[in-house]
C-alpha cells in the first residue's frame, strides 16, 4: 500500500443535490468511526460503528447533542474496502438541501474537515483504489472541480460580506505587523500596554464574526440553489420575467433598451426546489462604458449558470445579438422564452427551437402568460436530473462557514493567551490562523502580506 | 586557449572572503578538502563594512545555529565582541536574541588569523575575472592576470563587489564597499554561462569622530550585565568582561526639513541609482519621506572599536550630498559640532537571481558551481555567513560525492533563510526576520545545539566530545522533564506559603510540579524553593526544562504542524522534469514549476501561481508514474 498522505479525515456530501431521494453524506478518514460515533445514535442501544463489522448497515438519528437532525442509515466500510480505502462511514438521508447541510455541519463540528474539491477521488487515487490508467481523469477532475469551487466561492459571496472580511483582515494583519516589528525591532516599537488595546479591538470582530457565522445558518453567506441566470438582447422582457417569477417589483422594467445596466440576484422556491435567479444587463454591442461592464458581467454569470433562460422578443427580428447569445449558450441547459407573445410576433416557436434548439416556450412576462409552462419545464428538468447541480455549491458554504468558526475560534484563544499572560509573540500565532481562515473565505493566501505590512506600516530598521 | 603561465590545482576555490567566503573555506578545509580562498585585499577578510555587530533580532539565531553547527562566526564574535545584549528578554523565549558590538578591526584580525591557521586552506589576494566550465560543468577559475586554478567545485561568495558603484550625492565611484577594488569582470563571465543577474542597492551612515560628540545630550546604553556567549563551545566565564557603551539620540523636525528641502540632491530620488534597495533598513531619506508623520527618528551611536574614534551613526545612512550630510548630522542633538571621518553613501553591486540555484546554493545550470551570501541577493553578514557554510558544506559533499545537505523549514531559520531565497521572488536585499519562520517556537535560538549538533556531527564539523555534551544534555531535560510530571506537592504549610508570596493561588488538593511550573507567575528556578529532589543542572539545560514544560501546548501544536509540513517535503521532484507533460495543471503552474523547477512538491507548494489544486495534481502524477516504473 502507498503510504497514505492524508491521515485527517474529511467529510462532503457525496450524492449530486437533488430535492428527492436519498442523499449521502461521506466521511473518510482515521477518525471517520469515531466521529460517526458522536453523532449517530443507533436504533438498536449500544451500537458503536466503531466495533460494527464492516460493510453492515444501521438504523439510527443523526443528533447534534439532544437536537435530532434526521432519521438516517449508516453504512460501515473499513479500510482498504472503501472508495477511498480509508475508514469510511456513509450516511444516507433524507435528501433535501438543508437536512444534508445540516448534518455534514455536525460531523465537521466533532471533528471532521470539508473535503477539499475533489479530495475523495485524490485519496481513492493515492490509495490505489483507482486504476493507474485513470490518472489523467482523476487530475482533470480534480484541477476542475477546484475551478468551479473558486469561481462559485467568490462569486456566491454576497458584495458586502467580502467586504466585511476584507475590512477584518486588514485589521487583523496590522496588529500582526505591529507586534512583528516590534519584536524585529524592540528598540524602536515598543509593546508595553498593547495587550489591552488588542484586546479592545478583538472584542467587536469577535462579535462581527459570530454574527457572520448565525448568518451563515440562514443561507445568507452565500446563495444556494440552481444558479438560473437569464439572458437576452436588451428589452427583450428579462427583467418583467424576473419580476413575474419572484411575484414581486424587484427589477426596474422601462420601456427603454439596456434598463438594467448590472447584475440583480434574487433566490426563489419553485415546489422545493431552490433557485437563484440571476437577471443581467442586455447582451449588445454598446459604446457605454457601464453598460459595457454590465455585459461582461451578464457574460460571466452565463458561464457560472446551472441554467440559462434566454428570452427573445418575439415582435422584433433575430439580429446580431441574438447569434451571440447563441454562440454564448451552445452546449448548455437552456430554455428559450419567446416573449412578448401578445404582440405582433415576427417568429414563430418552430423557427426558434430549430434555430437554437433548444425548447422554446411562448409566453408573455407582461400578460403572465406561459409563466406555469416554464415552471413545469424547469421542474421536470431538475427531476429528470437534467441540471446537474453542482453539490460543490452547499460544500462551500460549509467551508466558508467552517472558517468564520475557526478564525473565531483562533481570536478566542488570543483573548485566553492574553489572560493567561502569554508573552506577545505567541498571540500572533493565533492571530495569523484567523487571518488566513478569513483568507480561505475570500480565496486569498497570505504569501508576504505579512512582511509586505511590517515594510509599509512600522518604519524600522538602523 | 593561451597556456596560462600560472597553474594550480585545488578541490574548492571560494571567491570572496567576507562573512560568506569565509565560512565556506573553513568549512571546506576542516573538511579535507584542499581549498584556495580568493580576495581583493587579504587586510579586509571578514570585514564589516557596515553596522559593527553581530546578532539581533533572528539573526542571532542565525549564528547561533551556524555555530551548531561547526561554523566560525559565533566564536569569532565572542573573540572580539565590546558590548553584549540579549534582546527581548521580556518576550517569549523564541524571540529571545543576541546581538553584540564588535570591535571591527579585531574580528577581521581574529578571523583572519583563523583562516592562515587552518590547515589545507590557502589564501590569496586576486580578483577572479572568469568561471571556467565544461559541458555545463565546473573546472576551476581565471584571475585578472590569466592564471587558471583547476578545482572540483567553487564557491562564489562576492559580496557586494561585483561592478561596485558608490554614490553620495553628485559623487560616484567605481569602488566596493570602504574604497575596496572592485570586481568588474566576473559578470560577464557568469552572464555568457547563461545566469541572470540583479542589480540591487543598499547604503551606510556616516563615521564620525568620538572627540566631536557631546555624550552628555544623548542616552547611555549599557549591555547585559551577564553576558551570554553566541558558540556553544565557548566558556561563559570566559566572555564576562568590562563593556563599553553605545549612545542613543534622534532626529528633529529640523533634520527632517534640511532633508526635504535637499531631495533633488539625493541620488536615489533623481534617478542616478538604479538597483533596488531595502524596505526594512531604509535612508534616513526614505524615512523621512515614507513616513512623514513621525517627527523623530531613532539614532544609536555605536562606537567601531576599542582603538579607534570612529562612531557609526546607525539609523541614519543617506546618499545625500556631503553638505548636506554635515547640515543634517549636526542638527541632531549631541552632534552639533560633529566631524565627520568616512562619508555616508549607497552602493550598488551586481547579484544572481536566486531562483537559479538548488537549495543545496548549487546552481542548477552549472554542476559544481555554488553560490552564497549577499551576491546571492542577501543582506547582513549573519545571513551572508550562513549561505557560505551551507555552500561550502555542499561542495565539499559534492566533491566527495556524499549526499546533498539541506535544512528545512521546520529544522533552523537557515532553512528558512535558503528556502526564501530559492523559491520566492526577491526583489530587493532579503533579511532574516522571526516572522519569516513558521515553527518558530521549535527555532529558537537557545535550542539550536540539540536541534544541529547532531547535524554537525554528522557532516564531520562536530567532534565527539562536543556531540557527546549535547547528547548528554538531551538525556539530562528529558529525566528532569519526566521527574517534574511525576513529582506531586502536597498543600503543605511551605507550599501555601510559597504559593501566596508569587501571588499564585493556593493548592486544594495535590498538583504536580510540572502543572505548577504551567502557571504564568512560577518558572522552574523559583520552585527549587519548594522542590527538594532537584538534580545539579547546568543552566542551560535548566531553561530547557522550563521552555519545554511552560510551553507545552503550542510546541505540540507546531510539532503537529511541521509533520504535516514535512510530508509534502519528503515528495522529491527532479530538476529536469517539464511541467508541461502534466496537462491537467494550470497554464500559470506550468510556466513557474519550469521556471522554478522545484526539488520537492513542498518547494513547488510555496511558488506563487502555484494552488493547492495544482499541488494536488502533481502527488497524482508523481503517484502514477512511481507505479509506472515499478510496474
Amino acid at each position: 500500500m502507498p503510504e497514505k498522505m492524508h491521515s485527517d479525515t474529511i467529510a462532503a456530501i457525496a450524492t449530486a443535490m437533488s430535492s428527492s431521494g436519498i442523499g449521502i453524506v461521506r466521511i473518510s478518514g482515521s477518525r471517520a468511526f469515531e466521529i460517526a460515533d458522536q453523532v449517530f445514535q443507533s436504533r438498536k442501544k449500544n451500537v458503536s460503528l466503531k466495533e460494527a463489522q464492516t460493510h453492515t448497515v444501521h438504523y439510527g438519528m443523526v443528533k447534534d447533542g439532544d437536537q435530532i437532525i434526521d432519521e438516517v442509515l449508516a453504512v460501515v466500510m473499513r479500510g482498504p474496502h472503501s472508495y477511498t480505502a480509508e475508514d469510511t462511514v456513509e450516511i444516507d438521508c433524507h435528501g433535501g438541501v438543508l437536512i444534508m447541510k445540516k448534518i455534514l455541519e455536525t460531523v465537521i463540528k466533532y471533528g471532521a474537515r470539508p473535503a477539499e474539491p475533489g479530495e475523495f477521488t485524490k485519496r481513492a487515487f493515492l490509495n490505489g483504489r483507482i486504476d493507474l490508467s485513470q490518472a489523467e481523469a482523476v487530475m482533470d477532475l480534480i484541477q476542475s472541480k477546484n475551478e468551479y469551487a473558486m469561481k462559485n466561492s467568490i462569486s456566491q459571496l454576497k458584495g458586502s460580506l467580502s467586504k466585511k472580511i476584507r475590512k477584518m483582515r486588514a485589521e487583523l494583519l496590522y496588529e500582526i505587523a505591529f507586534i512583528e516589528s516590534a519584536l524585529d525591532d524592540p528598540e524602536h516599537i515598543s509593546l508595553d500596554g498593547y495587550e489591552e488595546r488588542l484586546e479592545e479591538k478583538l472584542r467587536p470582530l469577535m462579535k462581527e464574526m459570530d454574527g457572520m457565522i448565525r448568518s451563515a445558518d440562514n443561507g445568507r453567506i452565500a446563495s444556494e440553489g440552481i444558479r438560473t441566470v437569464i439572458l437576452g438582447k436588451p428589452n427583450a422582457g428579462k427583467s418583467s420575467l424576473m419580476n413575474v417569477l419572484l411575484g414581486e417589483e424587484r427589477a426596474i422594467v422601462t420601456d427603454i433598451a439596456g434598463t438594467t445596466r448590472d447584475t440583480l440576484e434574487e433566490s426563489m422556491q419553485l415546489q422545493g426546489i431552490s433557485l437563484n435567479i440571476v437577471d443581467t444587463a442586455g447582451i449588445r454591442r454598446t459604446e457605454d462604458l457601464v453598460e459595457q461592464i454590465g455585459v461582461s458581467r451578464a457574460r460571466q454569470m452565463a458561464d457560472q449558470a446551472d441554467l440559462i433562460i434566454y428570452v427573445v422578443d418575439g415582435s422584433q427580428p433575430l439580429d446580431e445579438n441574438d447569434e451571440t447569445i447563441m454562440e454564448m449558450i451552445r452546449d448548455r441547459k437552456v430554455l428559450v422564452i419567446l416573449n412578448k407573445t401578445d404582440l405582433a410576433t415576427v417568429i414563430s416557436e418552430s423557427e426558434l427551437s430549430e434555430k437554437t434548439g433548444f425548447p422554446v416556450i411562448a409566453a408573455s412576462a407582461r400578460e403572465e402568460t406561459g409563466i406555469d409552462e416554464l415552471e413545469r419545464q424547469i421542474q421536470n428538468m431538475f427531476y429528470e436530473g437534467k441540471i446537474d447541480f453542482n453539490d460543490e455549491v452547499v460544500i462551500t458554504n460549509v467551508r466558508h462557514k467552517t472558517a468564520l468558526t475557526e478564525a473565531a475560534e483562533s481570536l478566542r484563544m488570543v483573548m485566553r493567551s492574553i489572560e493567561n499572560r502569554m508573552p506577545e509573540d505567541f498571540l500572533t500565532i493565533d492571530l495569523m490562523d484567523a487571518y488566513e481562515r478569513l483568507g480561505t473565505v475570500i480565496g486569498e493566501s497570505a504569501g508576504e502580506d505579512l512582511v509586505n505590512e511590517i515594510f509599509s506600516r512600522f518604519c524600522m530598521g538602523k | 586557449m593561451v597556456m596560462p603561465n600560472v597553474e594550480e590545482y585545488y578541490d574548492v576555490v571560494v571567491v570572496g572572503a567576507g562573512h560568506a567566503g569565509c565560512e565556506a573555506a573553513l568549512a571546506c578545509a576542516r573538511l579535507g578538502m584542499e581549498t584556495i580562498v580568493f580576495t581583493v585585499s587579504v587586510d579586509s577578510i571578514a570585514l564589516m563594512p557596515c553596522n559593527p555587530n553581530i546578532g539581533g533580532s533572528s539573526k542571532g539565531h542565525l549564528v547561533r545555529e551556524l555555530d551548531a553547527l561547526g561554523g566560525e562566526m559565533g566564536k569569532n564574535i565572542d573573540k572580539t565582541f565590546i558590548q553584549s545584549k540579549m534582546l527581548n528578554q521580556s518576550k517569549g523565549p523564541a524571540v529571545h536574541s543576541l546581538r553584540a558590538q564588535a570591535d571591527k578591526q579585531e574580528y577581521t584580525r581574529q578571523m583572519r588569523i583563523t583562516l592562515e591557521n587552518t590547515e589545507h586552506l590557502t589564501v590569496r589576494q586576486a580578483e577572479v575575472s572568469e568561471i571556467i566550465t565544461e559541458n555545463k560543468k565546473i573546472t576551476g577559475v581565471k584571475t585578472c592576470s590569466g592564471a587558471v586554478y583547476h578545482a572540483k567545485a567553487v564557491v562564489l561568495a562576492a559580496g557586494t563587489y561585483l561592478k561596485a558603484r558608490c554614490i553620495y550625492g553628485d559623487v560616484s565611484t567605481y569602488t566596493g564597499p570602504n574604497g575596496l577594488q572592485a570586481a568588474n569582470h566576473l559578470t560577464d563571465s557568469l552572464i555568457e554561462n547563461g545566469i541572470e543577474m540583479f542589480r540591487f542597492k543598499t547604503g551606510t551612515p556616516a563615521r564620525v569622530d568620538r572627540r566631536s560628540i557631546d555624550f552628555s545630550r544623548m542616552e547611555e546604553q549599557f549591555g547585559d550585565e551577564r553576558v551570554v556567549p553566541f558558540s556553544f563551545s565557548t566558556d561563559p566565564e570566559s566572555v564576562q568582561k568590562e563593556q563599553v557603551s553605545c549612545w542613543l539620540t534622534y532626529t528633529n523636525e529640523k533634520t527632517h526639513e534640511i532633508i526635504r528641502e535637499n531631495l533633488d540632491r539625493s541620488p536615489l530620488f533623481s534617478g542616478a541609482i538604479e538597483g533596488t534597495g531595502p524596505r526594512y533598513c531604509p535612508s534616513i531619506e526614505d524615512k523621512v519621506v515614507k513616513f512623514p508623520d513621525k517627527d523623530r527618528h531613532q539614532v544609536f551611536v555605536e562606537p567601531e572599536g576599542l582603538y579607534t574614534n570612529e562612531m557609526y551613526l546607525g539609523g541614519m545612512s543617506s546618499s545625500l550630498p556631503e553638505d548636506v550630510q554635515y547640515a543634517m548630522y549636526r542638527t541632531v542633538p549631541g552632534l552639533e559640532h560633529v566631524k565627520i571621518v568616512r562619508n555616508a553613501y549607497a552602493i550598488e553591486y551586481d547579484c544572481i537571481n536566486a531562483r537559479q540555484l538548488k537549495p543545496t546554493l548549487e546552481f542548477k545550470s552549472v554542476a559544481g558551481l555554488f553560490s552564497g551570501g549577499q551576491f546571492n541577493g542577501s543582506s547582513g553578514y549573519e545571513e551572508a555567513a550562513v549561505q557560505g557554510f551551507m555552500a561550502g558544506v555542499n561542495a565539499a559533499m559534492y566533491v566527495q560525492g556524499r549526499e546533498p545537505f539541506v535544512l528545512d523549514r521546520s529544522q533552523a531559520y537557515i532553512g528558512v533563510l535558503i528556502d526564501d531565497l530559492v523559491t520566492k521572488e526577491n526583489h530587493e536585499p532579503y533579511r532574516m526576520m522571526t516572522s519569516r519562520a513558521e515553527y518558530r517556537l521549535l527555532l529558537r535560538q537557545d535550542n539550536a545545539d540539540l536541534r544541529l549538533r547532531g547535524i554537525g556531527h554528522e557532516i564531520g564539523l562536530i567532534d565527539d566530545a562536543e556531540y557527546e555534551r549535547v547528547k548528554k544534555k538531551e538525556r539530562d531535560i528529558a529525566a528532569e522533564v519526566e521527574r517534574l510530571e511525576k513529582t506531586t506537592v502536597g498543600a503543605s504549610p511551605k507550599v501555601q506559603e510559597f504559593l501566596e508570596r508569587h501571588g499564585s493561588t493556593v493548592l486544594k488538593t495535590g498538583a504536580t510540579m510540572a502543572e505548577l511550573l504551567r502557571r504564568p507567575e512560577l518558572d522552574y528556578f523559583m520552585l527549587t524553593e519548594i522542590d527538594s529532589g532537584r538534580p545539579e543542572l547546568s543552566r542551560d539545560t535548566a531553561e530547557q526544562v522550563d521552555i519545554n514544560i511552560k510551553y507545552e501546548g503550542y510546541l505540540r501544536r507546531q510539532k503537529q504542524q511541521v509533520e504535516q509540513f514535512k510530508k509534502l517535503e519528503s515528495k522529491k521532484l527532479s530538476l529536469d522534469f517539464d511541467y508541461s507533460l502534466v496537462k491537467s495543471l494550470r497554464r500559470e503552474a506550468v510556466q513557474k514549476l519550469n521556471l522554478y523547477k522545484p526539488s520537492s512538491i513542498g518547494q513547488a507548494s510555496r511558488i506563487s501561481g502555484v494552488s493547492p489544486a495544482d499541488i494536488s495534481v502533481l502527488l497524482v502524477y508523481l503517484e502514477q508514474q512511481r507505479h509506472g516504473k515499478q510496474g
